[in-house]
């Protein structure tokens, strides 16, 4: 088990140098020079502008800088932010647990959901609510989440003012940050009504990222299932005289669960795409506003460092579905 | 019908189309969509004939107008106006030019640029291969709208920079699919056939492989065709896009934003298009998989 | 009274080219102690008659009959629920393919304590023993081990062997297999239909061996069913039916095994030119 995730970490490592050169190099591609954009408003004198042009080697050879950059990188430093002068790796690690909340609720709303209806739709296949189930997936699927996330701020908080239109809390609360997750934070403050607070606000954000996620689960689980529900093993637990929901829910789900969580691996990168769209509609301070807010701001090593952290996570994510789809499938884990 | 297994003669042209449209039709909501979709071309290549106003003549005397069948309305505005008075049906109307567009343009440059690459990697192996297919990895570890996003940054917002970034967001796709069924069609007989007989590389590779490779590529191109939309929508939406007064719907939205409460419909039509036009493109797509790929026929 | 009454049964299925008739009116019983062979090429129907028994035909199957009695339970009266209490205890069934048969997902130990645990009142540990009882009867080796195996870590005849087991595991009064050796290497086919009748004289229970292989049916059944395009064609005792046989479809099967062969090629069923009113 080691020496196979040793050598899937070994075929990530030139990926990942290509990661650092596309950070590097298409960031400085990007137009507006960087000393006078750190500079700001006040603009600045030759010299101290050749002398800010050796602090940071723009004078070296570019391949010189990249070397450099690497360096850093491999000591984790990732430059300050030209906006607020925080390092780029604290100010990220102050805002990625917003992501994560708020990705985890998305895709706990989504399997919750969209795994029994995609079973359903399997079991009654070409029924009325095959059909139903399977239309509504495919408009989830097609749904663009920034009319959908506004959609939803026009119902339940226009209409029915049932929840907050943006932020992670209310106003009132104000909870000090332990692990940066709202949820586990306002528990800890003892504040029951922060935590109602933190619940309310999340309940929109997670239906508007967790949509797409859902329908891709459903229609996945769908046809996964409709495969195994064919197989000779579910035959074989029907003429023991198991219970319908034993056949399906244990011999049959078991065994499509395992392209299922692939899938589920891979909406990781989605999720990412759609928190970009998200937080930038409800004002979530997370990462993906973060980047959104640095690229207008053209704050570069915010964009070049995120960018880069976020290949990052999202090549250890895949790694992990990869690992854990071994670990799910007994063909894999017990192959002598 | 069962006669066209992968092993057997190729059928002549047209029996596989009518084949093809026989399986096609018997899914309804495929049907239904491609009519929609037709629709769609129609007002968009008609739509200077069609819309009652120009796009982006702005009506001083009727701001936030609300639709014509609520309280308020007007019908000279059907749908209603935006904030500087334009009409937001005529918005629509040509807005559509611009989505399909992108659509196609997107499509055609991920599609050929990707299929020759995926070709060049699938028919010569070695480090060629490695080397494409890991710039493609590269290009898949980073969430898609983000590196559209920096890409754009890079270029400079417009709406051809937008169609450049998503178009090398899709690269890989096409690169993997084209390359994997290549592979596996390069040891067939067929292909040992014609090499037997003299035929040379390149005819090979887009005269003999490649059309029995189009099924996959087909249905990835109608998927493809409604992600372009819907990202090319949202880099507008995050101002990354086609840029004001153009009538692009996803700008079309950002616009809308401020409205959201106090005007729901600027912001509910533009988006009921948007998901209207990519559903329809879906659901052709799953209808061209399911009588493209024998292997999911419904049975 | 008969173990298992079946009275004039027809099973049909809807496809896209309309209503398939499988089973045309087909009638037989086993009592118990038996072994009855059901003989037939493929789409005879000779699979369909049992998984209509067993409650096990796809969505798109439908049965009538005069009669499908086990024990003197009218089964097609039968709940779900009472069927469940039935199959897999008293009736029991082994399939073609003995590897796919089992679920990938579990160990070989689970799916036989799946069994025992739906139809006896054992603890976990007695279910354990009896699992490793079981295996040891069927003819496992190292049956002990051997409950943590994955199926997909054993060969097709010890998948078999599991299977078996799980059959026999609530010591059944009828047990059903469907071309239980078909899928098997040559060597191991004899091994398994050993296994079978040695189980069957042991327990006394009824046998039903479906197959497409007169030899198997020489070697295993009492008495003979004969089936052809969802008829039946003929039911006769073994030794009868092999030295007199009255329907053409039988001696057209008869005279395709290798021993009986003359001159150079094997003669085949379609040699005989059968109407389908050939019926007995």
């Amino acid at each position: 088990m080691l020496r196979l995730i040793l050598k899937k970490l070994g075929l990530l490592i030139p990926t990942f140098i290509g990661v650092t050169l596309v950070a590097f190099f298409s960031i400085r591609q990007l137009p507006g020079d960087p000393i006078l954009l750190l500079a700001g408003e006040r603009g600045v004198s030759p010299e101290r502008y050749q002398e800010l042009v050796e602090r940071f080697g723009y004078d070296k050879s570019i391949w010189l800088q990249y070397l450099s950059y690497l360096g850093d990188l491999f000591q984790g430093n990732l430059g300050n932010s030209f906006v607020t002068k925080q390092p780029v790796l604290s100010e990220f690690l102050t805002l990625f647990p917003a992501t994560v909340e708020l990705s985890v609720c998305a895709i706990i709303f989504a399997v919750v959901i969209g795994l029994p209806a995609g079973i359903i739709a399997a079991v009654k296949r070409g029924k009325t609510l095959d059909h139903s189930v399977m239309t509504t997936a495919l408009v989830g699927y097609s749904m663009p989440i920034f009319w959908w996330g506004p959609l939803l701020i026009i119902l339940f908080s226009g209409f029915l003012g049932w929840t907050p239109v943006s932020g992670r809390i209310s106003l009132m609360f104000w909870i000090e940050p332990v692990t940066g997750f709202m949820l586990i934070d306002t528990l800890l403050a003892d504040e029951p009504g922060a935590f109602a607070s933190a619940v309310s606000h999340l309940i929109l954000p997670s239906i508007a990222l967790g949509t797409i996620p859902l329908a891709v689960i459903a229609r996945q689980t769908r046809s996964a299932m409709l495969e195994v529900l064919d197989e000779d093993y579910v035959r074989t637990a029907r003429a023991k005289g198991l219970s319908n929901f034993r056949v399906v829910g244990v011999h049959a789900l078991r065994n499509a669960l395992i392209p299922v969580i692939t899938i589920i691996g891979l909406q990781i990168g989605v999720l990412f795409a759609g928190a970009i769209l998200t937080e930038t509609i409800f004002s979530w301070p997370g990462i993906g506003k973060w980047m959104v807010d640095s690229i207008f701001r053209r704050d570069y090593p915010v964009v070049q460092g995120g960018l880069l952290l976020i290949a990052a996570i999202v090549m250890i994510v895949n790694l992990i579905v990869d690992l854990l789809y071994g670990l799910v499938n007994p063909k894999i884990r017990h192959t002598e | 019908m069962a006669n066209v297994t992968q092993n057997s003669a190729p059928d002549t042209r047209f029996e596989l189309i009518v084949n093809f449209w026989l399986h096609f039709r018997t899914n309804k909501g495929a049907v239904a969509a491609l009519f929609f979709f037709l629709a769609l071309v129609f007002i968009a290549v008609f739509a200077a004939f069609i819309a009652p106003h120009s796009p982006i003549e702005q009506y001083r005397d009727a701001l936030l107008l609300p639709p014509a069948w609520t309280e308020g309305g007007n019908w000279s505005y059907v749908l209603g106006t935006d904030a500087v008075g334009r009409d937001i049906l005529s918005r629509l109307i040509y807005g559509s030019q611009i989505s399909l567009g992108i659509g196609v343009i997107v499509v055609s440059v991920a599609l050929v640029v990707g299929v020759c690459l995926g070709l060049v990697a699938g028919t010569f192996r070695g480090w060629l291969e490695t080397a494409i297919m890991r710039v493609m990895d590269i290009v898949l570890s980073f969430p898609s709208l983000l590196l559209a996003l920096v890409l754009v940054a890079i270029l400079g917002p417009s709406l051809l920079n937008a169609m450049i970034a998503i178009a090398i967001i899709q690269l890989p796709y096409y690169v993997r699919l084209t390359r994997a069924s290549v592979i596996s069609e390069m040891s067939r007989e067929y292909v040992m056939a014609a090499r037997v007989s003299g035929v040379g590389t390149v005819r090979l590779m887009f005269v003999t492989v490649l059309p029995n490779c189009m099924a996959p590529l087909i249905v990835q191109a109608a998927l493809s065709f409604s992600t372009a939309i819907l990202d090319a929508a949202a880099l507008g939406f995050l101002g990354m896009g086609a840029q004001p007064p153009q009538p692009e719907w996803g700008t079309m939205l950002a616009e809308a934003r401020e409205f959201i409460l106090n005007a729901p419909w600027v912001m509910t039509f533009p988006g009921l298009a948007i998901l209207t036009t990519v559903l329809a493109i879906n659901l052709i797509g799953d209808g061209l998989r399911d009588a493209l790929d024998p292997k999911l026929k419904r049975s | 009274m008969a173990l298992l009454e079946i009275e004039n049964l027809t099973v049909e299925f809807d496809t896209v080219d309309g209503r398939f008739r499988a089973l045309d009116g087909v009638s037989y019983s086993i009592d118990a102690g038996e072994v009855l062979a059901v003989v037939g090429e493929s789409g005879s129907g000779k699979s369909v008659a049992m998984l209509a028994v067993m409650g096990l035909l796809a969505n798109n199957g439908h049965l009538w009959a005069d009669k499908l009695e086990f024990e003197g339970y009218d089964l097609l009266k039968l709940t779900t629920k009472q069927r469940r209490q039935i199959i897999g205890k008293d009736i029991s069934m082994i399939f073609q393919e003995p590897i796919a048969s089992l679920n990938p997902c579990f160990t070989v130990g689970a799916q036989i304590d799946e069994t025992l645990k739906e139809h006896t009142s054992m603890g976990r540990g007695e279910r354990k023993t009896r699992a490793i009882e079981l295996l040891d009867s069927v003819g496992m080796p190292e049956s002990k081990k051997a409950l943590k195996k994955y199926p997909h870590q054993m060969s097709g005849g010890q998948c078999q062997r599991v299977m078996i087991a799980m059959a026999i595991a609530c010591k059944p009064k009828l047990l059903i297999a469907d071309e239980p050796t078909t899928a098997l290497d040559v060597t191991i086919q004899k091994q398994i239909l050993d296994l079978l009748l040695d189980l069957q004289h042991e327990s006394g229970m009824g046998l039903i061996m479906i197959t497409h292989d007169m030899a198997v049916v020489a070697e295993t059944a009492d008495r003979v069913i004969v089936q052809y395009k969802g008829k039946k064609m003929e039911e006769a005792d073994v030794l009868s039916l092999f030295e007199n046989p009255k329907n053409p479809y039988t001696r057209a099967l008869l005279s395709a095994l290798p021993e009986n062969a003359t001159g150079d090629r094997l003669p085949t069923v379609s040699d005989f030119h059968l109407g389908d009113g050939g019926a007995a």
